[in-house]
Parts: structure tokens; sequence; C-alpha cells
């Protein structure tokens, strides 16, 4: 299941810096590990993750194989107007999940 | 040994059994830990936070799969469980229970199934598998807080002695006991890491080691590798007789489900 989690402020004071917390259920495979029988598993992680802030990004990643599985990213960024919040995680064989967070911002 | 030497030696065990009705070198009430508070407080803080424990993505997920309907019946556990914040309120507290049909205790995992099975027509959930470690996780976590309360009775006796049994015997070819370690040295480290009272007091767990989560049957089947023992597959009557003793022994501590341990 491609679930993630993201936790938000729902109201804030504009100008005030706010933590946005995310999680994404993944398994972060490697490419770097074998199988009992000597067979290489394939990379399968998430590559890159974005969050926007009324169309205007604010803040990305880029995920590389030594991040861990199920990725924990928390990060800040100051609230500007009252609006949406939108989070992308994607990864290798088509991975991609969208969670959406509104905030209101007086 | 002579015949008056024996007699002495058989009144003295039988004394001491009389005034020890817990075997020797259990841990105290009093000095009771949970393997939480072995751990780092980087981890400590990961399992306190719900927006940054891992765990939570299983507890959802259990969540949704409560209110799928599934099998031939087309029920979701929700249909007659209804609320789980409700109806399983406290009941993961009191598992490995008896099973009057099986006649022998279950665990929780194996509670669900039989609902599975019997109720929603549906097949059993594979062992470690996602939905069945997500149905668990949801149902435990409804009693995460409240204390751990198994109640030991003439049907579950026997299957609790079996378990302490297994405990205390030496095992594998290290052959060590769970108690040598975990009775005896649980303030020690083996090969760095603390040796934790082996408290169960948050299974199913995200383990670090593990990059998942995982069941107390996956934890003593680790366990068992390590002694360079057999394991026993999952489900297996004698893993359960030791979960059920595991969680007696840890009586009146609070669950913690979903942790997280190193």
């Amino acid at each position: 299941m491609a679930r993630a989690v993201v936790t938000v402020p729902a109201q804030a004071k504009r100008g005030e810096i706010i933590e946005i917390k995310t999680l994404a259920a993944h398994a972060m495979e490697t490419g770097f590990r074998r199988t009992q029988l000597g067979e290489l598993i394939p990379r399968d992680i998430i590559r890159r993750f974005t969050c926007t802030y009324n169309g205007v990004e604010v803040y990305r990643v880029d995920l590389h194989p030594a991040v861990a599985a199920n990725p924990l990213i928390a990060f800040t960024t100051t609230a500007t107007e009252t609006g949406t919040l939108s989070f992308q995680w994607v990864g290798d064989n088509g991975y991609s999940v969208t969670e959406i967070a509104a905030i209101r911002v007086e | 040994m002579t015949a008056r030497a024996a007699r002495l030696f058989l009144a003295l065990s039988a004394a001491r059994l009389f005034v020890e009705p817990a075997a020797a070198g259990e841990v105290p009430l009093s000095e009771r830990r949970s393997g939480y508070e072995f751990m780092s407080r980087e981890t400590r803080a990961m399992q306190d936070d719900d927006t940054g424990n891992p765990g939570t993505l299983w507890v959802l997920d259990g969540e949704a799969l409560w209110k799928r309907k599934a099998g031939a019946s087309d029920r979701a556990c929700s249909d007659c469980h209804g609320d789980a914040r409700e109806s399983m309120k406290a009941v993961a507290a009191r598992y490995p229970a008896f099973d009057p049909a099986l006649r022998r205790p279950v665990n929780l995992e194996q509670r669900i199934n039989a609902c599975r099975v019997g109720r929603q027509k549906a097949p059993a959930l594979a062992y470690e598998s996602r939905d069945l470690l997500a149905l668990t996780a949801y149902v435990t976590r409804q009693s995460r807080g409240l204390p751990i309360n198994i109640t030991i009775d003439a049907r579950t006796r026997p299957f609790l002695e079996a378990g302490r049994e297994a405990f205390f015997r030496r095992q594998g070819q290290l052959n060590l006991a769970c108690a040598q370690c975990h009775d005896d040295h649980w303030s020690g480290k083996l090969a760095g890491s603390p040796i934790t009272q082996a408290h169960p007091t948050g299974y199913p767990l995200y383990r670090l080691e593990w990059q998942g989560l995982g069941s107390l049957e996956r934890r003593l089947r680790g366990c068992l590798t390590g002694l360079r023992a057999e394991s026993y597959p999952y489900g297996a009557p004698e893993l359960v007789d030791l979960e059920l003793y595991l969680m007696w022994r840890a009586n009146g501590m609070r669950m913690e489900t979903p942790a997280v341990r190193p």
C-alpha cells in the first residue's frame, strides 16, 4: 500500500515558522542486496520528494539508496498565506504518491 | 547419595518450592523495566511521536482493513465489532488467550485469522504479511497505555508451565536458556547492545534492524536462531506457550504498541 502521512499545523500566524513532518511507507530497497541464491534484488527507492506551497516549491529532497525504509522527512517553512501544501514522492517502478494539506494563515 | 541425604534433599527442594511459587531468578516486580528504558533518547523520541513513528503507517493500514469487507460473507471486522476504539480496548492486553474450540491458548494473529476464516469466510492471512501485521497493530494500538492483563486458570496453567519450562531450558549449540540473559544479566550488554528483560510490551513493533514491523514470534525466532537452535515455525504451539509465559511475566506493565526498538 502506498501510504504517506503528513503533519501540518491547521493554522498559523503570518510569518510564523511552521514544522512539517512527512512519513512515507516504502521499502527503500538499495539495489545492492542479494537473495540467498545470489541474485541481485533490483533497486526500488523513492528518488525525489517535493513540497509546494500554493504552487511554489518550498522544499525538495533527492533520496539515495542509503536512506532507511519508511523515510521520515521533517522540515520548516514560513507560513505566508492561507492555502494548500502539496507533497509528492516519486520513485522507481512508477511509485508516485501525492498528499495535500490545508493551512489557514491569519 | 545415601537414602538419608536423598530424603533431606527432597525435603529441602519441597521447602524451596513452597516459599518461592515463582521460579527462582525471575525479575522482581519492582525492578521490571520495559525495553523502552534501555533505548537511546533518539529512539525513544521516535516511538513517542506518532507523527514520526513508522509503526503509524501499519496502524493506519490496519484501520482501513478493519473497515474493508472481505471474504464470501462480505463482511468487514467493523460490521460485527463496530468501532475498534471501543470494542477492542484492552483486548490485546489479555492475549494469548484460551480458545475453547482449540482447547489451547491462541495469540492475537491466530485469533484474527480464526475470525477471517470462520466468520468472514476469507482465506487466512500469512504470518508476518503486511495485512496481518497491520490488523494486529491496529487492534493492539487500542490497548496502548493499558496494563497487560493475563489471567491464568486451570485450563491455561499447563501451557504457561510449558512456556516457563522453555524459557529456563538450555537450547541450541550455545547451550543457553532465555533466562540466563533476560533474568540473570539484563543490566549487562551483549555485543554492545543492552540486554533487556524481554517484556513483550510493544508488539507488533517497528524494529530499526528489520526496517519494518514484526511480531513477537519473529523476535522469538530470531532469538532462537541466535542461540543456534532450530526455530519453531510461525504459529507453533511451543512459540505461543512462550508468548503466554512472557506476557504473564510482564503482567501489569503498560502496552506501548506500536513500539520502536533498535
